[in-house]
């Protein structure tokens, strides 16, 4: 091998130990591993991630988020195996009915489970709010959702706030969280 | 000749059933991963790989194929859910990065080797045409004389 072939080679490996050195420290510095919630935890107060799924309480049409832009949502990520979930269903169900009058919308994402066991969940525990399905679980990274059930404020502009809920949202550590972002959402401002 | 068509005749239908039959649960729990914990379903135990591995029973008992069983789970979890990647589409390429990095690899191993194998040669060549720095030839020459005298 020549000099001048070995030198190129270097130079090359040499880059290419940078280039994948930056790509670290960009994902480190500007990487969105948590999501929405990551932000939502920092205090920040990021527009709630835009999806466009399935209903599976209306078969055959679809439901995005940006069409309930103006009115305040309750965002549930939700699986019909998931046992908090069960126990949370009346009390969200509850909500929804009361406060359904100041335009609220409990919106339940069920994710990675099959649609006909989501579809006999939402029989079993009289569920009447729009639910949508993600089985591939598309929204989970975006939204930084890392179990089930976790719930999402979104006010009347499309941004989050209030706390995101991990948990069933009628546990005694959730209760008050979930108490205070309702009001949040059902007082915001377009 | 009858006799080895005969046979050719038996393994081919001993073989029929071996291919054709029903799919095995076992097989199939290898193949699919649960969509929570990124394992095989054969590796876990959470609450959605219980249910899949039902949802394959039920499926095997009422005669589905092990691609008809695999495709509903795709239908409902996304490609993810299997395994292995498609062999078509993009997914492909999840196929042939792996043995063109291989063949990338061969060959600039091989061109290194050929390489270095080039220049150890010149290194510690024959000497031919080299001269040598004439006070130490005849040093050498001197040596050698009296060693053989």
């Amino acid at each position: 091998m020549t000099g001048r072939a070995k030198t190129v080679g270097q130079v090359i490996a040499v880059a290419a130990v940078v280039g994948l050195l930056a790509l670290l420290v960009w994902k480190l510095a500007f990487g969105n591993g948590s999501g929405a919630a990551g932000k939502l935890a920092k205090g920040e107060h990021p527009t709630a991630p835009a999806f466009t799924l399935e209903r599976l309480d209306a078969p055959g049409t679809k439901l995005a988020l940006a069409d309930l832009k103006g009115k305040p949502v309750v965002v549930n990520f939700w699986a019909s195996w998931c046992i908090p979930c069960k126990d949370e269903a009346p009390a969200l169900q509850k909500s929804y009915e009361k406060y359904r009058s100041q335009g609220l919308v409990v919106l339940g994402v069920d994710a990675q489970d099959f649609r006909g066991d989501a579809k006999r969940f939402a029989r079993r525990f009289g569920v009447t709010y729009p639910l949508v399905y993600d089985g591939h679980g598309s929204t989970l990274g975006k939204w930084g959702v890392t179990g089930f059930p976790e719930t999402f404020f979104v006010d009347r502009s499309g941004h989050l706030v209030g706390e995101r809920i991990q948990g069933g949202i009628d546990t005694e550590r959730n209760k008050a969280a979930f108490a205070e972002g309702l009001q949040r959402v059902l007082a915001s401002a377009q | 000749m009858i006799r080895l068509l005969a046979a050719l005749l038996a393994v081919l239908v001993l073989a029929v059933p071996a291919t054709a039959g029903p799919p095995r649960q076992a097989d199939l729990e290898a193949e699919i991963v649960c969509p929570t914990c990124h394992t095989t379903l054969d590796q876990s135990n959470s609450p959605i790989a219980m249910r899949m591995k039902a949802f394959i029973r039920v499926r095997i008992a009422a005669g589905d194929t092990a691609a008809q069983i695999k495709a509903k789970l795709v239908d409902q979890f996304g490609p993810a859910v299997l395994a292995e990647p498609p062999k078509h589409g993009f997914d492909l390429l999840a196929w042939l990065l792996p043995l063109a990095a291989l063949a990338l690899g061969a060959v600039a191993v091989g061109g290194l080797a050929w390489t270095w194998s080039r220049r150890r040669d010149d290194e510690t060549g024959t000497g031919e045409g080299v001269e040598l720095d004439p006070d130490l030839e005849q040093r050498v020459d001197e040596e050698l004389a009296r060693y053989e005298g």
